[in-house]
């Protein structure tokens, strides 16, 4: 049986993997891949081994170190693969940051940041393999989904 | 010999080590001993309280008189520009060029620090809604040093609103530090918060959990009792509870003879009057010892030299 691609090969760019179905389209904004002028191509809701998930492939465009580790709040177990002449040159795994900073809202509603003009920032561990956020002014610890981004 | 407290903002007990929390309480001793009396001669303390507070400002302020200096400042945001709208950012920038320290209290989360990052003057967090009061802290730790001696390897239970409370929030994980056994009592919708419980997992902290204060009494060190605000109980479920968590002379015939009643304050009826009159008594000590803890404070980040 002849065998087709899902999502379309890419000449040169990145292609991000294994994203948690549902989260490309955030990872599309922090990216603001909206205003990217080269060729992007998401897939969503693809079946993988490990159940479903979402696919990003971007036509000449190439992720900072920050970039990817900002990834990994959304997507903790991505790959993100380098490609040229539609060879994969280099693999990633996403790691997750320290910090954010000026990406999430702070979910508390008596936090200083809902009102003042502040960037705000927080710090991210793994505990039991949960992602946890702790907001560095009101100090409030938080489970990854409780936070929100901020819409670009 | 220098002092690296000196110019520095206090916004979070966690940001202080074993050894910073040493110096203070060493230096509050010094004071309550021998006070200072024209040690911060000349230097302004804003004491700017967008919230009400009747032990932590009197007690801020009475500490900068009592070494010498002066005091300007408010006690509710309703006379200052916050009511015409004025952000905080706003205020505190203003204030920084009139006063040599800031000590702030506002109901917001995360308002010192932001108030630190904005002033180049030192910030001292007097309370920021429900996070952070690192001097109470401060001031808890002294008292269970002067009541028992040490602060490591005590039995210490906190009692009553243990989910709203930040002064056993900030407590609970200082204590950390001193190999401490905890036991927490309170009802279950005001039971410690789990970010707490991990925190002193992590450190390796032993904790226990119960719902009346006579299971645990007769092994403790310390009381920590608080106040359980009536408005968050309807009232048959708050008569019903309320006996749990409330302290009577009667209960403290079995307790361990250094036992001591501490409670940040205000009590309601809580702590019976009568439990007043007994030696575990110790939280209008502890209130008393608020005094010399910000006297040391003070006198820390406003000295360059340690005295």
């Amino acid at each position: 049986m002849e065998k087709t691609l899902s999502v379309t090969a890419i000449n040169n760019g990145t292609v991000i993997d294994h994203i948690p179905a549902g989260q490309a389209i955030t990872i599309l904004r922090l990216l603001k891949l909206v205003d990217h002028k080269n060729q992007v191509t998401i897939g969503l809701n693809l079946s993988g081994n490990r159940g479903f998930k979402d696919l990003i492939k971007m036509e000449n465009r190439y992720l900072t170190d920050r970039e990817m580790h900002e990834i990994a709040i959304f997507a903790p177990n991505a790959t993100i693969n380098t490609i040229k002449d539609f060879k994969v040159i280099k693999k990633h795994k996403a790691l997750l940051p320290e910090s954010v900073i000026d990406i999430m809202r702070c979910p508390n509603p008596r936090c200083v940041t809902q009102n003042e003009p502040l960037k705000t920032c927080f710090d991210l561990y793994k505990h039991n393999e949960i992602i946890k956020l702790r907001c560095k002014y009101c100090e409030k610890t938080f489970l990854r989904e409780e936070v929100k981004e901020y819409v670009a | 010999m220098s002092n690296h407290f000196y110019d520095r903002d206090l916004i979070s007990i966690s940001e202080l080590s074993q050894s910073e929390i040493s110096l203070i309480l060493d230096t509050a001793k010094k004071i309550k001993q021998s006070p200072k009396k024209n040690l911060l001669q000349g230097k302004i303390l804003a004491s700017c309280f967008f919230e009400a507070s009747t032990r932590t400002r009197l007690s801020f302020e009475a500490a900068m008189l009592k070494l010498g200096g002066g005091v300007c400042g408010f006690s509710d945001a309703g006379s200052t520009s916050a009511k015409k709208g004025e952000s905080l950012y706003d205020s505190i920038k203003v204030i920084t060029a009139y006063a040599d320290v800031i000590v702030l209290r506002h109901p917001q989360e995360g308002a010192a620090r932001m108030a630190a990052e904005v002033s180049n003057k030192p910030i001292i967090n007097a309370g920021d809604g429900s996070n952070q009061h690192p001097s109470q802290t401060l001031l808890d730790l002294y008292t269970i040093y002067e009541c028992q001696g040490r602060l490591d390897d005590l039995h210490i239970a906190f009692v009553g609103d243990l989910k709203y409370g930040r002064t056993v929030h900030s407590l609970s994980q200082a204590c950390a530090a001193y190999n401490t056994k905890y036991y927490f009592v309170s009802p279950d919708i005001l039971k410690m918060p789990e970010y707490i419980c991990d925190y002193l997992s992590s450190k390796g902290m032993n904790y226990s959990i119960h719902s009346n204060i006579n299971e645990i009494i007769d092994q403790v060190d310390i009381l920590y009792i608080t106040r359980l605000q009536k408005e968050r109980f309807d009232e048959a479920e708050f008569k019903q509870i309320q006996g749990k968590y409330s302290l009577t002379a009667e209960m403290l015939r079995e307790v361990k003879p250094n036992m001591r009643v501490m409670h940040p304050l205000p009590r309601v009826d809580e702590i019976e009057v009568a439990v007043d009159r007994t030696k575990h008594a110790y939280y209008f000590e502890q209130a008393e010892n608020g005094l010399y803890v910000r006297e040391a404070l003070l006198a820390l980040i406003l000295n360059k030299e340690l005295f």
